[in-house]
């Protein structure tokens, strides 16, 4: 299988304090690989650096083509979608403006606009609140609005930031029910961030282990689930 | 009656100078969230290019033109060299940057033109309709008009207008969709450039045109981006003929105010609308969930 994402030897840092020490880990295309990890271990730094929005060294490949070093606009149209911590909403606009906004840099209108009536299926409240001013939205609606918002940009790759903050547990299970299939209808690959580390296990099939900036574990999901330590860590079992 | 329609159409004519002015000021805090200071020493500086191509010998209108052009040009490399570099500073160096240049264009124009004062041509022919208002006056409004309408279709419809929007309200966002907030910041400024050397060229003929004939009228500019909501550009053109029919009503009908505190109205309509309605009369207060 080909690699989506490879990450070799990657630190970062806010202002002179490091916070990741050189880590490393790959995606497969196709794959959802989960970064596990407490408060703190740098789980969201990790996708904040693949994609050019905090200082860091070491070396980001995407698909084959190097982009560290690139700003964030460059990563994001070379095919990565971000979903943002806080969900990143332009709260002023409409939420079919915060849609259209994901796929601006698209050059293919005709696909633009059927792209949106299939968001609206995949999410149909989102349809009711089409002309909506998007600050309005409830907490859950929003998350759907960022992930539909990332998807609209057709991507290759989805950065997966705690899209289950927040929200009550009906609307989370919902909300990875969507993420599966859309991973296996679209074949997007998924580098997803959680502090639900039973669901993200169950969801993913790759897993890393972040401790204060390290790779403390990794392996296929379904080892990782079944090791004694994480479970007693994490799992809460 | 008659003087009182008189004071209010002649307070519309003024007033479309104000809306034009707030209408750049508009477009450059949308962009930056800042007022620029310079703003109305911008618009003198384009008025006297354009001066200076009419004065080689170029027709109005292809003078008019290009000034356009070289303005929106500056705004853009005004913002690359002098703001880029400041995009992470704090706000009082914005404002120092601002005041600098400011003095910069003001003295610049002074030096390169000097500073006595110049007749500038109008486009429209002399006369007025029953002496109430004059066909400048009208053009005037017009003109200020259709950049109104031209800049709600811009950002309602293009997809540019909506990135210029989406990186000015969340620039991470903006981003993360591919959005290059840099460029988008400085295509604002080109544009606020275009919009305020409209502006200048057409407050020109009425004023006269020397280095320092923006001072007041970015006064009255302030005003009444504040009284419309800062935010909200057809809001700005509406405050901005409300200033100018009420600066002349009060400067007519109070005795104590006369002339001499007129620009005092300016800064009392500032003052109190920020007191009493921080968000302007049109201006949107956003809704935000927590």
């Amino acid at each position: 299988m080909a690699v989506m994402l490879q990450v070799e030897d990657l630190a970062a840092y806010y202002g002179p304090t490091k916070v990741l020490h050189g880590i490393s880990f790959t995606l497969e295309e196709g794959g959802i690989t989960t970064i596990l990890g407490a408060n703190g271990a740098g789980k969201t730094t990790t996708l904040r650096a693949v994609c050019g929005m905090v200082r860091a060294t070491g070396k980001v490949t995407l698909a084959g083509e190097a982009i560290s070093g690139l700003t964030t606009e460059s990563v994001a149209r070379r095919g990565v979608a971000h979903v943002p911590e806080g969900r990143g909403t332009f709260t002023r606009l409409s939420t079919e403006e915060n849609l259209r906004l994901g796929a601006i840099s698209r050059r293919d209108h005709d696909a633009v606009e059927a792209d949106l009536e299939r968001m609206y299926n995949y999410f149909p409240v989102l349809r009711e609140r089409r002309l909506q001013q998007a600050g309005t939205l409830s907490g859950g609606e929003q998350q759907m609005l960022a992930i539909a918002r990332a998807l609209m940009l057709r991507p290759r790759l989805m950065l997966l930031d705690e899209p289950s903050f927040g929200l009550a547990p009906l609307i989370v299970r919902e909300m990875f029910r969507i993420l599966r299939r859309i991973n296996e209808e679209e074949r997007v690959s998924m580098l997803l961030v959680e502090q639900n580390a039973a669901l993200a296990l169950d969801l993913a099939d790759t897993a890393y282990l972040l401790e204060t900036g390290r790779v403390a574990m990794s392996g296929p999901a379904k080892e990782i689930v079944a090791d004694e330590q994480v479970r007693r860590s994490y799992l809460g079992y | 009656m008659e003087l009182f329609l008189h004071q209010i159409f002649s307070g519309l004519a003024t007033g479309a100078i104000y809306a034009a002015v707030a209408l750049a000021v508009v477009m450059i805090f949308l962009a930056i969230d800042h007022f620029n200071f310079a703003q109305g020493e911008m618009a003198m500086f384009s008025t006297f290019i354009c001066w200076a191509l009419i004065d080689a010998g170029l027709p109005y209108w292809v003078a008019f033109v290009l000034t356009i052009g070289i303005s929106f040009a500056g705004g853009i490399a005004i913002e690359r060299i002098l703001f880029r570099p400041l995009h992470a500073a704090p706000v009082l160096s914005h404002i120092i940057a601002f005041l600098g240049l400011f003095f910069i264009l003001n003295n610049g124009a002074g030096w390169i033109w000097d500073f006595t004062i110049k007749p500038m041509a109008s486009p429209f022919p002399e006369g007025s309709i029953s002496g109430l208002i004059g066909y400048h006056e009208i053009g005037m409004i017009g003109i200020v008009l259709i950049m109104l309408a031209l800049l709600y279709l811009f950002f309602r419809y293009t997809s540019v207008g909506l990135a210029m929007r989406a990186a000015a309200q969340n620039p991470e966002s903006a981003k993360l969709c591919g959005i290059s907030v840099g460029w988008m910041i400085a295509l604002g400024w080109g544009m606020a450039s275009a919009i305020g050397a409209v502006g200048g060229i057409l407050i020109a003929p009425v004023v006269f045109l020397e280095p320092n004939m923006m001072l007041g009228i970015l006064l009255y500019g302030f005003a009444a981006a504040i009284v419309g909501g800062i935010t909200n550009p057809a809001g700005a053109v509406a405050g901005g003929f409300m200033v100018g029919v009420l600066e002349n009503l009060v400067g007519t009908y109070i005795p104590f105010v006369g002339s001499e505190l007129k620009l005092t109205v300016a800064l009392v309509l500032i003052i109190s609308v920020l007191m009493v309605k921080p968000s302007g009369l049109f201006g949107r207060t956003t809704v935000t969930r927590v």
